[in-house]
């Protein structure tokens, strides 16, 4: 004896938010029943295990027949097989590509590769998260990356008018996206004290000013890559550390800004050569792609670790940041303040939201 | 050509992918219609493909415009091999053919596959010009209109009731034909939807014609019915009541301002041209060119001539014309009259007459129906000749030929009747069957209520050997109307409302069942008192008897019950008996009305009709459900056949025993909308019986139940039976309270009754059954207290008071019912949900009887179970309209089908109208309490609504102050719950707002996206930012917080489904709940291109499912019905002066969608 069908269809399609998280999380039936009599749903509706599972099963049911629509949202609104109201289309949306920061941390900057998702069980072992979870996770961010891959025009925009995604969450895809493209180098020991939002923030940052996007709105070129005209020209910024006079009335300009405002000013002087130095070469790099992976390294090892050592505070590295590229526009033999500007405007930010513990 | 058919085929979207190498498509669309077929030029390489076709025009007899669809079908270009289909899309374009329905189908309609299922969507425009017909002989019907829904359609109004229309017509089914061998499923499929889809057009046309014939306009309670009797055959049957409809419109003031007593011809003027014209596209362009055709073809021969060459039915056609021609001609005449209440009785239209004088100038105006105005030119000579024909004794029929027997015979009474009948006597016509399918009536339609009637018979099928002629299915359905007929006249009635007819199919045997409320109408709204004549006769010594007595009957004619409508209240008169109390086919327990104390009742009413709008009722209701399921021995044939009717009337018996404990149980009294489904399997029978349980306030108190025990010599034995009396006296307690039931305390007094019986037997149901597989009805017992034993003799008896116990209480805040509305529950939100629930549940070994009841009834109970948990969101709600549809698609499966819908009502509200249902047992308390009066004043500004009844019975009530007090008390807990409720809809009323906060913003986000898209998106993407049109489904006849104003007409599909990947699919439940939501889609993207935007009295008639697991394949068939609707929010439609305005901008710009 037993139940061999059961349906439930509504002229409304009936969704339940909790069970849908549920089911997004990977969890089995059985899983989700157990959570929710834990959840006391029972009682408060005077209701049996029997038809817990019942409604499980058809909610799932009900979500699986509507993935497919939510791997392209705009389909979601002109479909005609579930009516659905529109606030609930929303969050239906919103929640399926939302991420847990743990597992996006695992794969950013990661090649959106078969290979990389075999590795998954791997993640998933790590971060505790189902490995369904993580692989609807990993293929979201993989449709959208090959859907904004080819598109012109501003990133945050398309995924936005693309998959239908609230304005926060369509940045943190434009971030992912925009890793996964120049292949940042993330899972580093070194970096890992960093959180998503970290790199999301930086990836912002890039996005907002060294692509080509950046500068010209209506350029046919794209968002996701970096303005190679403008990485081309990062090289006459070495000019800065290559000429000797130059370097010193930098210093000496820097110095006097900060001489009596910090309590560590003599590492500052101290270390002023140095630090120049790994802010420079990085900037002269980035023309390699090799090197633009390994841009968020580049800044833990050459600015933040040894200023860390010194024991500066993120004011003592905002006051230093600050004077550093001010200061850089009153000398006189120096002439590229606009991509002096362009650079140093991302670096800073990005230095203070990467500096913490 | 009386009709020129324009589809345009503008764009798909959402294709599948037909070609593995490029992921795209090349498709192309034919369109079909009869044997025309167009194609559209191949759209290369593309998913939403942009044809943007010519109008496909197809030039056919309004005949075929009824009875085939459209048929669109989109395939994939394939240069090298055969094109692939990628689905269709059948159109049914029988809405466009009314002037009053929709006039243009526009949209995104799903293209379906059998095979696949909904694969993308085309969007389609269709239009019909239709040129007036002047074809005296055609075999079209355009222009009626049908209506699914059984009570008068809410926007119009009942000029007339004409009566019973019934039609069917079999065919092969195409899956049992040799071709089936070497076809595709596929294939086979949509020849079955094909076949199945002409069918029903063919069967909606003949029944057109019938309703024109008795000079009606439009069919309402239209309920069509297949039957797949596999090897033998396909039967497809509708039953309905025919009407005169007239729309209510505020705006035209041609009928706001009726003439009232005007000549009969100006009379009707009014509806005819005033109305209608309008709205009928034909009457400005083509028809001049056509008129003038016609007119060549005046003269009678001529047209006979044509008639023959045109068409391929019978050649002589005298008869005919003149059995068709004479019906219209009284009715319209009669039809004028009969809106005024006091030129009552149309007496001045003997035909003969009538017609010389008065007939031109009617039959040209007076049908509100584009189709009779455009015959209306060839009409009028030929009526004469009819006319007289008839007026020179009412020979006519005989001399009528080769007639169709049916028609004969219908002509034939009548005039009988018309000639036995005296002048005063309103007309008898037709009216073979006095049936009505409808379940609801205009106030003082229903007089009186006798009680159900039903009848069944099984047969064994055997192969339709021609099609044309489906006289066997006809006669047998003849057999049971005949019963039922008789059953009624049993009941001292003269019609049956709130009937039905089913089937139950298993191999070749069949069971047919019919059932009804026997009733008395008023002759107010009916023009004939659909009796004949030996029945009237018959009646006519009953009715001498009771006259002596108060009693008046109601069918004596206009006066006679225009007087006995005086001295009833509305609210109770339905319950007062209709047959004589000395008379009584039954025992049956008579007592006074409780309400005006002048008329007998019986203590228990059983009825198949929705409770009366004006119906006196104490507290809720609820949906009761008797279960039963009972094993047989496998059998063939015949054989198989007398097993199962010896089972029946057991089956019939036990159901009521059941329903009748169950009654009492709850502490009520009467039972409304009463539907026994049996359906057979081949090892046994499933009977399961569903109905609104009710408090009649007319109605005696029900007496509680008492368990006797048979052997009372062990103690133990008498403990459990003390006990579970114990808890049965506290469930009638605590039903009470649920339901709120509390009825004054009456002072027995039960007058000229038979003395009650001591009976100790168990059962006191007596039926009264005048052949085997009959079971009247109307079970009565004692009204006085405890007089309702159950006896505990075996263990059966002990399971049937489990059984009787374990029924799950609906939760807080929950209410159920099967009929369309809930007593005690006005104040609906606008919040709806109609859903569609199956299972199927496994038997694995073989069971006894009574283990397979109590699995059969838990899979009832824990289906609503689980209803109740899923429509939680909405509480407090009720479930209206549940309903069961049993089937055993297999040996060892039960399938249980639900479709209801939820409608949340008003907290707050709700207490008023706890308030004012108090209010009215307050008034009856009648006890001058000071403590009551202030409870009454704190609940309630509004003044208690007036109740006639109340004084007689305070008389007899004061001085009871002891039930007063409980009554006060029990409002209070009410009051307490009804507090806590308000501070939860506080609650969602929050999140509803910011839900719709929510709406708004996603609307702003989309919006801009049209612009941005043009830079950002690649061209070839096509996304629109507007979202599909939201159609509302409900099974009921209007929908809550809003007005329907137009009927776009029925809908009425059917669709097969098949697979053979099963697993791939999420196993049955998957296939099944994709099916389903198909098919809701299907309908709603239906409904939409119409210009509606809801549909009411939906219902799905048939869900069909057969499994295969171990070859992983499942079929499943459904067919569903409904009425396409446009409604207006009320809140809208006071702020629009220009209703149909606002409803077309309404409905329109969500049906664009780009």
């Amino acid at each position: 004896m037993s139940v061999e069908l059961d349906v439930f269809v509504g002229n409304t399609t009936i969704m339940d938010k909790e069970v849908y998280q549920l089911w997004l999380n990977g969890y089995t039936v059985n899983d989700a029943v157990k959570v929710r009599i834990e959840g006391g749903v029972m009682e408060e509706c005077e209701a049996s295990a029997e038809v817990l599972l019942s409604d499980t099963m058809d909610q799932y049911r009900t979500f699986q027949m509507c993935e497919r629509l939510l791997h392209h949202p705009a389909k979601l609104a002109n479909q005609l097989l579930f009516q659905i109201p529109p606030d609930r289309q929303a969050m239906l949306i919103e929640r399926y590509y939302a991420f847990d920061d743990s597992f996006v941390r695992e794969v950013l900057g990661k090649k959106l590769s078969k290979g990389t998702k075999k590795d998954l069980d791997d993640v998933s072992l790590k971060t505790g998260i189902t490995l369904k979870s993580c692989r609807r996770q990993f293929d979201n961010f993989k449709r959208v990356f090959k859907v904004v891959e080819e598109l012109k025009g501003p990133l945050v925009e398309n995924i936005r008018q693309h998959f239908l995604l609230p304005d926060q969450l369509a940045r943190d895809y434009a971030a992912i996206v925009f890793f996964a493209n120049n292949r940042f180098e993330t899972g580093k020991k070194k970096l890992l004290y960093l959180t998503f939002q970290d790199f999301a923030f930086c990836a912002g940052q890039l996005i907002n000013n060294w692509t080509v996007g950046a500068v010209d709105n209506m350029m046919e070129d794209m968002d996701v890559d970096l303005d190679k005209e403008f990485l081309q020209d990062l090289k006459d910024l070495k000019i800065l550390i290559t000429d000797k006079d130059l370097l010193d009335q930098h210093k000496s300009l820097v110095c006097t800004a900060l001489r009596g405002k910090t309590n560590v000013f003599n590492e500052m002087e101290a270390n002023f050569k140095n630090l120049s130095r790994g802010l420079v070469n990085i900037a002269a790099k980035l023309i390699n792609a090799k090197d633009v992976r390994d841009f968020f390294i580049d800044l833990v090892e050459k600015f933040i670790e040894p200023c860390r050592s010194d024991k500066w505070t993120s004011i003592d590295v905002n006051l230093y940041l600050t004077h550093y590229t001010n200061s850089a526009h009153i000398l006189d033999t120096f002439k590229y303040y606009a991509v002096w500007t362009r650079y140093m405007g991302v670096i800073k930010s990005c230095i203070l939201r990467m500096y913490h513990d | 050509m009386p009709g020129k058919l324009k589809a345009k085929i503008v764009a798909g979207r959402h294709l599948p992918i037909m070609d593995r190498a490029s992921d795209l498509t090349d498709a192309f669309v034919e369109v079909k219609f009869g044997n025309t077929t167009f194609k559209t030029d191949v759209y290369p390489k593309s998913l939403n493909p942009q044809w943007n076709s010519e109008w496909f025009k197809f030039e056919v007899d309004d005949e075929d415009l009824q009875d085939e669809p459209l048929q669109i079908t989109v395939l994939d270009h394939d240069t090298y091999s055969a094109n692939d289909a990628i689905g269709k899309v059948y159109i049914d374009i029988d809405p466009l053919l009314c002037s009053e329905a929709a006039t243009v189908i526009s949209g995104w309609l799903p293209i379906y596959d059998t095979i696949h299922g909904i694969r993308g969507e085309i969007n389609v425009l269709v239009k019909v010009d239709l040129f007036n017909d002047l074809n005296r002989f055609r075999q079209s019907s355009c222009g009626v209109k049908f209506f699914c829904t059984t009570s008068i359609p809410r926007c119009y109004r009942a000029v007339m009731v004409h009566g019973f229309v019934e039609e069917l017509v079999v065919n092969e089914d195409p899956e049992y034909q040799w071709i089936d061998r070497i076809r595709t499923p596929r294939a086979s499929n949509e020849a079955r939807q094909r076949l199945i889809f002409l069918m029903s057009g063919e069967l909606q046309r003949k029944i057109g014609l019938k309703v024109l014939e008795m000079g009606g306009n439009a069919v309402v309670g239209y309920l069509q019915c297949f039957d797949l009797e596999g090897e033998s055959g396909l039967v497809v049957r509708a039953i309905g009541t025919a009407c005169t409809l007239e729309k209510i419109s505020s705006t035209l003031p041609a009928t706001a301002t009726h003439p009232s007593n005007s000549s009969p011809s100006k009379d009707m003027k009014e509806p005819g041209f005033g109305e209608e014209a309008p709205g009928v596209p034909l009457s400005s362009g083509p028809p001049t060119p056509l008129r003038a055709q016609t007119f060549s073809s005046f003269s009678p021969s001529k047209s006979y001539s044509r008639q023959s060459s045109s068409s391929d039915t019978e050649l002589s056609l005298t008869p005919k014309t003149v059995g068709i021609f004479l019906f219209p001609s009284t009715p319209t005449l009669e039809s004028e009259s009969s809106p005024l209440p006091s030129a009552h009785l149309p007496r001045h239209l003997w035909p003969g007459m009538a017609s010389r004088s008065t007939t031109p100038p009617p039959l040209r105006l007076s049908k509100s129906d584009t189709a009779i105005l455009r015959k209306s030119v060839s009409f009028s000579e030929e009526l004469l000749l009819a006319a007289s024909g008839m007026g020179s004794g009412g020979s006519a029929g005989k001399e009528a030929g080769p007639l169709k027997a049916l028609l004969r015979q219908q002509t034939q009474s009548a005039l009988e009747q018309r000639r036995v009948s005296s002048s005063s006597e309103a007309f008898v016509r037709t009216g073979e069957y006095p049936f009505f399918p409808l379940t609801a009536f205009p106030p003082g339609f229903l007089l009186h209520v006798g009680g159900v009637v039903s009848a069944r018979s099984v047969k064994l099928l055997d192969r339709i050997h021609n099609p044309d002629e489906p006289e066997t299915r006809d006669a047998w359905w003849e057999e049971i109307r005949q019963e039922i007929k008789s059953h009624a006249k049993a009941l001292g009635c003269q019609a049956v409302v709130g009937y039905s007819e089913s089937t139950s199919i298993c191999e070749e045997v069949c069971i047919l069942s019919a059932s009804g409320t026997a009733a008395i109408l008023s002759s107010r709204f009916m023009q004939d008192g659909p009796l004949d004549t030996e029945h009237r006769l018959s009646r006519q010594p009953l009715c001498v008897f009771s006259t002596g007595s108060e009693r008046v009957e109601g069918d004596m004619g206009s006066s006679a019950s225009l007087g006995f409508e005086e001295v009833v209240s509305p609210g109770c008169g339905f319950c007062h008996i209709p047959y004589d109390e000395l008379n009584i086919p039954f025992p049956a327990q008579l007592t006074y009305c409780y309400c005006c104390r002048r008329y007998k009742v019986p203590d228990v009413l059983f009825t198949t009709i929705d409770l009366p709008t004006e119906a006196n009722v104490t507290g809720k209701g609820c949906l009761i459900q008797a279960r039963l399921c009972r094993t047989k021995k496998k059998a063939q044939g015949e054989g198989n056949a007398t097993v199962i009717s010896n089972l029946l009337p057991f089956l019939e018996y036990e159901l009521h025993t059941q329903l009748m404990n169950k009654l009492k149980l709850r502490g009520m009294n009467a039972l409304f909308g009463l539907r026994i489904q049996i359906s057979i399997g081949e090892t046994m029978l499933l009977g399961l019986a569903s109905a609104t349980g009710v408090y009649l306030t007319a109605l005696p108190s029900p007496g509680g139940i008492q368990i006797a025990g048979k052997t009372p010599s062990d103690i133990t034995y008498e403990q459990h039976i003390s006990n579970m009396q114990k808890k049965i006296n506290d469930t009638i307690a605590k039903n009470k309270e649920l339901y709120e039931i509390n009825p004054p305390e009456v002072v027995e007094e039960i007058i000229g009754s038979p003395i009650p019986e001591p009976r100790q037997r168990s059962r006191l149901f007596r039926s009264q059954s005048e052949s085997s597989d009959e079971v009247s009805e109307l079970d009565l017992s004692h009204g006085k207290k405890d007089a309702f034993v159950l006896e505990i003799d075996d263990t059966d008896a002990v399971e049937d008071i489990h059984a009787l116990l374990t029924d799950f209480p609906t939760p807080a805040g929950f209410y159920s019912c099967n009929t369309e509305i809930m007593p005690g529950i006005q104040n609906w939100t606008s919040a709806i949900q109609m859903f569609t629930s199956v299972r199927v549940f496994r038997l694995n070994a073989s069971l006894t009887s009574q283990g397979l009841n109590k699995i059969f009834s838990d899979l009832c109970e824990n289906l609503l179970k689980s209803l109740y948990f899923k429509l939680r969101s909405m509480v407090p709600c009720c479930l209206c309209h549940l309903n069961f549809t049993v089937a055993i698609p297999e040996d060892e499966l039960i399938q249980v089908a639900v479709t209801a819908v939820a409608m949340s009502f008003d907290k707050e509200q709700l207490l008023e109208n706890g308030k004012q249902s108090g209010e009215k047992t307050l008034i009856k308390a009648i006890t001058e309490n000071d403590e009551q009066l202030q409870f009454n004043l704190e609940l309630n500004a509004e003044t208690p609504s007036p109740n006639p009844l109340s004084s007689p019975k305070g008389l007899s009530e004061v001085g009871s102050h002891l039930s007063a007090r409980a009554l006060s008390v029990d409002y209070s807990s009410f009051a307490d719950r009804c507090s806590s409720w308000i501070e939860q809809l506080k609650l969602k009323a929050h999140t509803i707002r910011r839900g719709s906060v929510k709406t708004t913003s996603s609307m702003e986000k989309a919006s801009p996206l049209p612009e941005g898209r043009s830079r950002s998106l690649r061209s070839n993407r096509s996304y629109s930012g507007s979202s599909v049109a939201v159609v509302k489904m409900t099974p009921l006849s209007f929908i809550p917080g809003a007005k329907i104003i137009k009927y776009l007409g029925i809908i009425n599909m059917f669709f097969i489904r098949e697979t053979t990947s099963l697993r791939e699919e999420g196993g049955v439940s998957g296939f099944l709940h994709t099916f389903i939501a198909e098919v809701f889609a299907m309908v709603r993207a239906h409904v939409a291109a119409l210009g509606g935007n809801a549909v009411v009295s939906y219902s799905m008639k048939e869900c069909v499912f057969m499994e295969n697991p171990n070859k992983n394949q499942a079929q499943c068939l459904i067919n569903v019905s409904g009425d396409a609707v446009i409604f207006v929010r009320e809140s809208e439609l006071e702020s629009t002066s220009v209703q149909t305005q606002s409803a077309t901008t309404h409905t329109s710009n969500g049906a664009e969608g780009t």
